[in-house]
């Protein structure tokens, strides 16, 4: 195949320009180059053919650039035609011949005006969130209250299912994390206790931080990582392909069917998950104590009844629903708001886990406060 | 199917493609399998240059599954494909050259839904090619007028368009570095009979002005009857019939007679 060329033959008062060799896709680059050059062509001659019977082969990207010619040489106040067109090739050119003007992508805003946009994007944006999570949580409470009244609607099967998903099989890494976070506190403990000879002291640490808190936000966090996305990506892409659309045509409320369900199984979930974790997080912490404290099981149990009450494993359970509730909506909303586009569905699991993770350390702190102010 | 012997060059199109001389894409022996199911069984067929092929066959008879191994995206267990006379088991680098010459429509447009529709249509091209900005822009008006949209729709999104635009904008990105075959999965399915006699005319329209070769899977009679230069029927694994239009009505094979002779059938062959 050979590659492309454009000729200028001197005829009389006119002119020719001799199109010959393969004006394809493939050599497009050079084509536009051609083109360009002989677009800038004012000449004083009147009369300017664009002979093209030399061309082997004429393909969309070709003809159009042939007609671009043209189009330019006529607005240059030349009188340009095109000669030596094949049949088959005289319909592509007619065919190019109709399309307009390139309509230029829409033009992107100066630099400020972008950044003002999108601050006031984003704030218009915070207030649409929580105006969402509370509709969401309105219509799970009123779905919680029509199945309530009338049980038979209440999915049993799919809570277990959720159940398993989020609960059952998550067991296994939320143990193995909390057992492993509980060594290190207990051995970064140890290392610091230890230069006042009050290694005891570390089971108070250990029991107080794993029953109180880190046990229930730690899982928390986990649960937002591990659960939460998968409720946004679940029912995201329910959304993008018209799923909700068809229970809610079929009379079904997406509310009852889809989020409730997971609603209830993560609230059941987080706090066995809580329980699993702060039990192998005392394990982990008992062991290091042991091994590289020198601090035996049976001292370590009765320092650890000593160190704490049942207010403090109480504290830490209360808050494990409230928690899952707050990952439950957070995550819901947001899969409920993917719109059409793949992209739209990643950007929706992110801000799912991210709003998650916040609003837990949020309630989180606001217990604490709470907790503080009543005294427990 | 597969006669060996030469085919003088006067041959008529629907001669020529019974040979492997002169087919733009000859397959051979194909067979392929999921699992123990034998989904085609040593299947041969040629298509010829600058013919529109219909590709019919019962739902689930493997016609997709067919495009699907041409185009490389299904293994194969035996046979050979041969597409612009290049085995494409012949290493990444002879398959890739292939790969720009051709035009996928799959069967739900598969758009890329974070892209507009002039990015849509402007990926191959900035993969493959070096132009500028503003040749960019103007091939996408040319493919867009050509597949008979608007100019404005360039800047909307996947899910923004009707099932109808989303079709034509999907073969205008499959048109987008001018293949020269193109495969059409189902391409009027889900459209609305007078869309769908446009959509045929359009494809009609292309292959005279760009001359090409188009492989279309389809179940729409009245595409086969319009559209179509060949008719090629998929059954057991293997191509039960393949001819004109006429040479299908006149066939005597069960499920050929059902599906061209059938109610739908008599409604639009008459």
């Amino acid at each position: 195949m050979s590659g492309p060329t454009l000729e200028q033959i001197a005829k009389g008062d006119g002119l020719a320009l001799c199109a010959a060799g393969s004006w394809t896709a493939r050599f497009a680059p050079a084509l536009e180059k051609l083109v360009g050059e002989a677009e800038k062509l004012t000449g004083s001659r009147p009369n300017i053919f664009i002979d093209v019977s030399q061309v082997s082969k004429l393909d969309t990207f070709g003809a159009w650039l042939i007609e671009r010619l043209r189009r330019a040489l006529t607005n240059g106040g030349h009188e340009a035609q095109i000669a030596g067109l094949s049949a088959n090739y005289a319909t592509l050119v007619d065919e190019v011949r109709r399309v307009k003007p390139a309509v230029a992508p829409p033009a992107a805003g100066s630099h400020l005006t972008a950044v003002l946009d999108g601050i006031g994007r984003n704030i218009y944006g915070i207030g649409e969130t929580l105006v969402a999570l509370v509709d969401m949580i309105g219509a799970v409470i009123a779905a919680w209250f029509r199945v309530w009244r009338h049980p038979s609607k209440f999915r049993l099967t799919s809570v277990v299912h959720h159940l398993q998903q989020v609960c059952w099989n998550a067991v296994p890494i939320v143990v193995l994390i909390t057992f492993l976070i509980g060594c290190i506190v207990a051995q970064q403990g140890l290392f610091h206790f230890r230069r006042f000879g009050a290694d005891v002291f570390v089971v108070d640490m250990l029991g107080v931080l794993v029953l109180r808190e880190l046990g229930v936000l730690l899982v928390a966090i986990m649960v937002a990582g591990r659960s939460g996305s998968a409720y946004t990506a679940e029912l995201g892409s329910m959304k993008m392909r018209e799923e909700i659309d068809a229970l809610r045509t079929m009379g079904f409320d997406a509310i009852e069917v889809l989020i409730l369900p997971r609603m209830v199984a993560l609230v059941l979930a987080l706090p066995i998950l809580a329980f699993l974790g702060a039990m192998a997080a005392l394990y982990g912490g008992g062991l290091v104590a042991w091994l590289y404290g020198g601090v035996d099981p049976s001292s370590f149990l009765s320092r650890l009844r000593e160190a704490i009450s049942i207010n403090h494993f109480i504290v830490g359970m209360v808050k494990a629903p409230v928690m899952a509730m707050v990952i439950g909506i957070v995550a819901c909303v947001e899969g409920l708001a993917v719109q059409g586009s793949a992209e739209s569905l990643g950007q929706h699991t992110t801000s799912s886990v991210v709003k998650g993770i916040f609003f837990v350390i949020v309630m989180d702190g606001v217990f604490a406060i709470f907790f503080a102010t009543i005294g427990i | 199917m597969t006669s060996t012997t030469a085919t003088p060059a006067s041959a008529t199109a629907t001669a020529a493609a019974s040979t492997s001389a002169d087919a733009i894409i000859s397959v051979r022996d194909l067979t392929v399998a999921f699992g123990s199911r034998r989904v085609l069984d040593g299947l041969n067929l040629n298509v010829a240059r600058g013919e529109i092929l219909g590709f019919v066959g019962a739902s689930g008879a493997g016609k997709s599954v067919l495009m699907r191994t041409i185009i490389g995206l299904v293994p194969k267990v035996s046979g050979t494909i041969e597409v612009f006379g290049t085995d494409l088991d012949g290493g990444d680098k002879a398959r890739r050259d292939v790969e720009r010459r051709w035009g996928i429509l799959f069967q739900h447009g598969a758009l890329f839904s974070s892209l507009s529709v002039r990015q849509n249509i402007q990926f191959p091209v900035r993969e493959y090619l070096k132009v500028s900005e503003r040749l960019l822009d103007e091939i996408t008006m040319a493919k867009l007028t050509m597949v008979g949209l608007k100019p404005e729709v360039a800047d909307r999104y996947p899910s923004e368009l009707s099932g109808g635009m989303i079709k034509r904008v999907a073969l205008a990105r499959a048109l987008a570095l001018d293949p020269e075959i193109v495969f059409l999965d189902e391409p009027t399915s889900g459209l609305d009979p007078i869309g769908a006699g446009d959509f045929d005319e359009l494809v009609r329209t292309l292959q005279r002005t760009l001359g090409l070769t188009v492989f279309m899977v389809t179940h729409d009679l009245d595409s086969l009857h319009t559209a179509c230069d060949r008719i090629a029927v998929l059954g057991n694994g293997k191509i039960i019939a393949q001819g004109t239009m006429a040479d299908m009505l006149a066939s005597q094979h069960p499920w050929l007679r059902e599906y061209f002779h059938g109610k739908r059938a008599r409604a639009v062959i008459g």
